[in-house]
């Protein structure tokens, strides 16, 4: 193996330059006491005190949280059940069709998916608020679960739930003491994945959403539309953090088992 | 051996996630389509025909004689929506070949690190696509604008006098898209060109091959593949974007997934917004398909190229 040369260096440096520096800048002048964005008023953390009293800005978060864990949790078990069914069912009715259904929600265009889901809402009589946004969110995470569980799946010894079904297992019982335990990881991830969607989507819920059930990201983009502010800076910084910790917390669990 | 329980086990297992997708995923685009035939009315709701189980044949008929194209028409001779869709095109274009020109020599380089540095490269990758979208695209708001960081600094450094006007237009967006759509381009990349057999490479420089010409003849095609899979993800959800033109482009700007949601939105106008959703549908449906064909064979391919 050779080492690096000079071009692969550089554009490892610019890359990563290009990916982090925005986010940077954004963390940096949230602690920024002035409230012009590009002046440097000393450090401060007026910004995130304002946050907390905010109370449409907290009513939101709440909001947002509860969307994200009840949507993960129902994408998680549906989508493990789809990528269970792509990868164990040798050939169903449908089952071309069904591959095709569980893949366009992750590229088709937001804005499709969330103008069709509140005209289905509206033709249904549904009321739109918190369940109408969850189930969006559903819809499209579950994808995403079915695609990384299906990777773990389709690379794992499958003689393991053999031999339990040889010792008398059912199906079911072999699923859970012997398939889930072994692809818990890419659960535990699916999951992880179907709430940050959940709680970053802006497209779906405008469209789905109803009076009381405003989310984070609708709120901020109501206020990013006005202006930048330092207490946006602020918020955006608290999300961040909170996603970077829990990706890396993940990272640190999963790793012998990933380097084994 | 399939008893009856695990048939009804089996039926469930494909059924749930089929039937929520179905009702969720499929059956909206009917609804959609069939509001893309309706006028728009000052009513809740606005539109009509409204279809209901009261309505006897003959007035559902009647209804859906009241159907017509005319959102397409209007679609097709007002300017406004064919310059929206001709720059959504060029703008998804130019993203994509802009990150196959940033993106190629980023997961060359991390395919090329040392082994043990390879899962942390690509976790720094994947890291922002984890954090908000909508926040990614804020912070160039402060960067881009006439007084924000860019243009301090170029002014600092006595390159410009006068402040670019860059927030607001085109090239606002084309960065956007190019930063946001990064790690969707460079980890399709990373996976082909990790694969890549460094015995290749070694064996057509041995033969007295340039550098750069083993890797012209030997990584590029290789790795084409991973060209291809990255430009599908950036270049089908880029079309109909709508955070990215809204937030970076200004109001000027027209792009599809925009428009869509200007007529929905602002202008209440839920049939011509369906229509519009009808067109970027079937734009998005050819490369959607193409992409599914050829994932589909190429995970076969995988399948048995790992068994022999």
């Amino acid at each position: 193996m050779k080492g690096l040369s000079r071009i692969d260096l550089a554009a490892l440096t610019f890359g990563f330059a290009f990916l982090y520096l925005p986010i940077l800048i954004l963390v940096v002048y949230s602690f920024n006491a002035s409230k012009l964005v590009t002046v440097w008023g000393g450090f401060s953390t007026e910004w995130y005190a304002a946050l907390f009293r905010n109370k449409a800005l907290m009513d939101a978060a709440g909001v947002t949280f509860r969307v994200g864990i009840v949507s993960a949790t129902i994408a998680t078990i549906l989508g493990t059940m789809a990528a269970v069914a792509l990868v164990r069912v040798p050939r169903f009715t449908g089952k071309g069709l069904f591959t095709g259904l569980l893949y366009a929600p992750i590229v088709m265009p937001e804005v499709i998916t969330g103008l069709s889901l509140l005209l289905l809402f509206v033709a249904i009589d549904l009321d739109r608020g918190f369940w109408s946004v969850t189930i969006a969110h559903v819809t499209f995470a579950m994808c995403y679960v079915a695609v990384v569980v299906r990777s773990r799946l389709s690379t794992f010894d499958r003689s393991l739930e053999e031999a339990a079904a040889d010792l008398g297992a059912t199906p079911l019982r072999a699923f859970f003491s012997v398939t889930l335990p072994l692809i818990a990881p890419a659960v535990a991830a699916g999951w992880l994945l179907a709430f940050t969607l959940s709680i970053d989507d802006l497209v779906l819920a405008s469209f789905t959403s109803g009076p009381g059930a405003t989310t984070l990201p609708m709120r901020i983009y109501g206020q990013v539309r006005l202006g930048v502010t330092p207490e946006i800076n602020a918020i955006s910084t608290l999300m961040i953090g909170a996603v970077a910790l829990v990706v890396i917390a993940v990272s640190l669990a999963t790793r012998p088992r990933a380097a084994r | 051996m399939i008893g009856r329980d695990a048939g009804r086990g089996r039926f469930l297992l494909i059924g749930l996630p089929w039937l929520w997708l179905g009702v969720f995923f499929l059956l909206p685009f009917l609804v959609v389509l069939r509001m893309a035939l309706s006028d728009s009315a000052q009513a809740r709701p606005p539109y009509r025909p409204v279809f209901d189980l009261s309505d006897g044949l003959s007035a559902t008929l009647d209804k859906i004689a009241a159907l017509d194209l005319e959102n397409f028409r209007l679609l097709w001779e007002e300017p406004l929506y064919l310059d929206a869709f001709l720059t959504s095109f060029r703008l998804a274009a130019a993203t994509t070949v802009l990150l196959i020109l940033i993106g190629y020599p980023l997961a060359h380089a991390m395919a090329r690190a040392p082994a043990r540095l390879r899962p942390i490269l690509v976790a720094l990758v994947i890291l922002p696509f984890w954090t908000s979208f909508l926040i990614r695209v804020y912070a160039w708001i402060g960067i881009l604008k006439p007084e924000g960081l860019l243009n301090m600094m170029l002014r600092q450094t006595g390159l410009i006098s006068e402040p670019l006007e860059i927030l607001n237009t085109e090239a606002a967006i084309l960065i956007g898209l190019v930063y946001a759509y990064l790690p969707f381009m460079v980890l399709p990349l990373y996976a082909a060109l990790e694969r890549l057999d460094a015995t290749l490479i070694e064996a057509a420089t041995d033969l007295g091959a340039p550098r750069w010409k083993a890797f012209w003849l030997v990584t590029v095609p290789l790795s084409l593949p991973g060209v291809l899979a990255g430009s599908f993800l950036v270049f089908i959800p880029a079309l109909g974007e709508f955070v990215i033109p809204d937030l970076l482009g200004g109001s000027d700007t027209l792009m599809m997934g925009r428009s869509l949601w200007v007529e929905f939105f602002n202008n209440r106008d839920w049939p011509l917004a369906s229509a519009v959703a009808v067109v970027l549908l079937v734009i998005v449906m050819g490369p959607i398909m193409a992409h599914h064909a050829f994932e589909t064979r190429r995970a076969e391919a995988e399948r048995r190229g790992g068994r022999s």
